[in-house]
């Protein structure tokens, strides 16, 4: 019971401290679920992270969804895809009761525009560390990355058919590379 | 209708957009458009001011813009049957494909599949991180319209940035702060120095 209730705290946090998209997730997994908790490494975060883009649905809830599957099988699934909901549901329920003009107010524009400085800087920070772990070679880089990046920042090109590609390109890089490998040996 | 055939039809509206709806929360918007547009719950124009507030509270987008919609139309009910609707077919297919990787865990496509994968997710943020980037420390539009070089930095917010750039990377005792000392302090150097221009 007690795990539970420490994945459904964990969870509501990475929920509460997410601003903007689901990439923004990233820097409170890498410090509460991989260092902390140490219920995933950044490896498996990366993974689910990738597969729950292509997953329908919201990225956020999806990537918390695997890591309390992963910790904590079905039921962790569920409580920490449910926990990281609770604080938009308090939060837009309390909104849309008394503060109907709230995203007009000078105070809360300007929060924002302070808390988004903060999180240009937190994922540039986890991008970096995830790059130690991501990018272990230059196939890895040069055949995956770079173009991902270039295709995903330039052009509006479908990030889930970026990462069907890359998942196949991973596959191909491997079968050559093994190729390569044994060919080498048999000489 | 009574408002029990109303939050069962809220419930199974918005599990539908949970199950069309790939790619996040900005793929749940045309979806919530037409939801407006076919059942007179809302207008487009409360769609635009629903958004203005999803984006400035925390929490992802699309969770926000379902807990708005739903209590909109059905109250506190409303709003928890429309987000559970939004997330139950993704919590869902989340499980069933890990159990399903869990048995195929060794399998060596199934590893070169994520060695493909890991690359591509950290480009995938990577890019993210350059969109805000652009959005919160410059301001193309303001630049475009005067012309004037300096309309073109966002001065405060790229202060701001760099000071926490130095905290979190080279100054020690800094370094280990959890993230939300960052933001809620963030907040707090927006709204004392009027970051947002407003």
């Amino acid at each position: 019971m007690k795990e539970y209730l420490q994945l459904f705290w964990a969870f509501m946090k990475v929920g509460a401290l997410t601003f903007g998209g689901g990439y923004a997730m990233l820097p409170i997994l890498q410090r509460d679920i991989v260092e902390h908790y140490k219920w995933a490494t950044e490896e498996e975060v990366m993974d689910y992270y990738a597969m729950a883009q292509c997953l329908p649905g919201i990225i956020m809830v999806n990537t918390s969804t695997f890591i309390g599957q992963h910790r904590k099988g079905t039921l962790g699934g569920f409580v920490a895809g449910f926990a990281s909901t609770v604080p938009s549901l308090v939060i837009i329920t309390v909104i849309a009761m008394f503060l109907t003009r709230f995203a007009e107010y000078p105070v809360v524009q300007n929060a924002f525009a302070g808390i988004r400085a903060c999180v240009v800087v937190l994922i540039i920070n986890a991008v970096v560390k995830l790059w130690k772990s991501a990018i272990v070679d230059w196939k890895a880089l040069v055949i995956v990355f770079l173009p991902v990046f270039a295709l995903s920042a330039f052009t509006s090109v479908s990030p889930i058919l970026l990462v069907v590609a890359a998942a196949v390109a991973g596959i191909v890089i491997t079968l050559v590379s093994d190729r390569l490998k044994r060919g080498g040996e048999a000489k | 209708m009574t408002y029990a055939m109303l939050l069962l039809e809220l419930f199974w509206e918005f599990l539908k957009i949970g199950v069309f709806a790939v790619g996040g929360g900005m793929a749940t918007l045309p979806f919530l458009y037409d939801l407006g547009e076919k059942t007179a719950w809302y207008t487009s124009a409360q769609v635009l001011d629903m958004l203005a507030v999803s984006e400035s509270t925390p929490g992802p987008i699309g969770i926000n813009m379902a807990t708005y919609v739903g209590y909109t139309v059905g109250g506190i009910p409303g709003a928890i049957l429309a987000t559970l609707g939004t997330i139950l077919p993704g919590i869902i297919l989340v499980i069933v494909l890990a159990k399903f990787l869990e048995k195929f865990r060794d399998n060596r496509y199934v590893n070169a599949a994520f060695y493909g994968l890991r690359p591509a997710s950290t480009a995938l943020i990577a890019a993210a991180g350059i969109g805000v980037l652009g959005e919160s420390l410059f301001n193309l539009t303001l630049f475009e319209q005067t012309g004037n070089l300096a309309d073109f930095f966002c001065a405060g917010p790229i202060v701001l940035a760099a000071v926490i750039w130095v905290m979190t990377n080279l100054i020690k005792k800094t370094k280990s702060w959890h993230p939300v000392v960052y933001i809620a302090a963030s907040a707090v150097v927006g709204i004392v120095f009027k970051l947002g221009g407003a």
